[in-house]
């Protein structure tokens, strides 16, 4: 990822029957969204291990975002279940390492919902614009350096 | 094979509660096996030696340096960079020297905090004055004294030095001791080779492998409510995650003997994660989390109440990471805006 402090480096995990589907039909609606994202693709949402999002953080993401099916929805019946207890769990433990909640989010996007993904792609970029890059990637570089 | 029929062996402790030195003498009576092929020419602990001794040894002239504790001062990292030079082999003894261990919880905070806390704030201290330790003071006979420079951050010992070999835990069991007295043995008679430069001397799996209360394959573990070990009497025979309580056997490397489990208590972690997984607090909250149960009305739970209901875990971060903060894959606590 980029070390330049201009460019943020946001990421988005979208699970491969709804939230990356939903993603799609923003793109072909060319809906309107900032190009500040990056985004991986998972079979579930529930693919996203914990150990993910901490090694994005340690290698400079400024923000991290994680989108699967709604409850009840899941192409694996109860993945998405699993992924809302590890990633609150997860969001209680990044607060403890001192990042402010805001550059983790979880949200449920539907393979219909391409408008909701473009809007709350714009809102999470926009939060992390305001917040500035991650006090990780400065902690980062000293420690490599030394 | 060394060169020699009776090797040299080097104990050096950094930031550390001594318990490692302690763990040596833990071999018991199979000390003397020990002895036979190797002499103890250095540790403060057990023989009545100064620095300068171990510093006019001559480079890499002991064949097994043990290097116990973390890395928190100048003084700690100078003499891991001196027992590197003066050994042959390092190997880093326990969990601090190998991921940090419980002085390593220190990098939830800060020097700044830190001395604040110990020099200014705690009941006992009297400081109106906000003295804290300097690293070189003069008296006004021109007697110059110093103190080792405290650092802002806990290290393991290969974030200051290369490191040949890793004993986990805290402090390294008795099982474990015989494991690298059955290496060191083989190895000097010429019977055993050395393991992989970089190796964990201990076991690849995790310890529910080896507990005798995993439940089996295939049975699922569900639980509703987390329980402190310090409010309930856990049965002795069931899985501790059955029973509500944390244990972070499914994170953690087995090879220890699980003398903990056998004595009622969960595991806590002191073995660090296993090789295959980047970061021992993420494996465990992925553990925990699953675990979790999932009901029949899940679909009526808001995300308010699966918040509720994790935050039942207190403190995941110095449950989780209680050895291994400063090799986690975020090193330490930092502040955002």
């Amino acid at each position: 990822m980029s070390n330049n402090d201009d460019k943020l480096n946001i990421l988005v995990f979208t699970c491969n029957w709804c939230a990356y589907a939903g993603a799609d039909l923003a793109g072909v609606s060319r809906l309107q969204m900032p190009t500040e994202f990056r985004q991986i693709r998972t079979m579930c949402s529930a693919r996203v291990d914990p150990e993910f999002i901490l090694y994005a953080f340690k290698n400079g993401a400024d923000g991290v975002m994680v989108a699967g099916c709604h409850p009840g929805d899941c192409h694996y019946i109860g993945g998405n279940y699993r992924t809302r207890r590890r990633m609150a769990l997860l969001k209680l433990l990044l607060q403890q390492f001192g990042l402010n909640p805001k550059r983790f989010r979880l949200e449920w996007v539907s393979a219909g919902e391409g408008q909701k993904f473009a809007q709350v792609i714009n809102e999470f970029v926009n939060e992390i614009k305001e917040l500035g890059p991650s006090p990780y990637r400065k902690k980062q570089e000293v420690r490599d350096a030394g | 094979m060394p060169d020699k029929k009776k090797i040299t062996l080097a104990l050096k402790r950094g930031a550390s509660c001594v318990g490692c030195d302690i763990a040596v003498v833990n071999f018991s009576e199979k000390l003397f096996e020990l002895i036979e092929v190797a002499d103890i020419v250095f540790s403060p602990t057990l023989l009545d030696v100064k620095y300068d001794d171990l510093i006019k040894m001559p480079d890499k002239s002991i064949t097994i340096g043990l290097y116990h504790g973390a890395v928190r001062n100048s003084d700690n990292e100078e003499f891991a960079k001196i027992m590197r030079e003066k050994c042959q082999i390092l190997i880093a003894y326990g969990a601090c020297a190998h991921l940090g261990g419980i002085p390593g919880l220190a990098n939830v905070s800060n020097r700044a905090k830190i001395f604040e806390t110990v020099y200014k704030k705690t009941f006992s201290t009297d400081n109106p004055e906000g003295i804290y330790p300097q690293t070189e003071w003069t008296d006004e006979k021109g007697h110059k004294l110093t103190l080792p420079e405290f650092y802002d951050e806990v290290y393991a010992l290969d974030d200051v030095v290369d490191v040949d070999y890793y004993v986990p835990a805290c402090p390294p069991t008795h099982v474990m001791n015989m494991q690298i007295l059955n290496l060191i043995k083989g190895w000097v008679e010429g019977k055993l080779e050395l393991p992989p430069k970089g190796s964990v001397i201990a076991e690849e799996k995790t310890l529910c492998d080896e507990c005798p209360r995993n439940p089996g394959k295939g049975k699922k573990i569900k639980i509703d409510k987390l329980r402190l070990i310090t409010e309930v009497e856990p049965d002795p025979e069931k899985c501790f995650l059955e029973q509500g309580i944390l244990c972070l056997g499914p994170a953690t490397r087995a090879g220890c003997g699980a003398p903990c489990i056998e004595a009622n208590m969960p595991c806590r972690g002191c073995m660090g994660p296993t090789s295959r997984v980047m970061d021992q607090g993420g494996s465990m909250l992925s553990a925990l989390a699953s675990i979790f149960g999932v009901s029949e009305n899940e679909l009526e739970l808001s995300e308010e109440d699966i918040e509720k209901f994790v935050s039942q875990m207190k403190d995941p971060l110095g449950c989780f990471y209680r050895f291994s903060l400063p090799k986690s894959l975020l090193h330490r606590v930092v502040q955002d805006k």
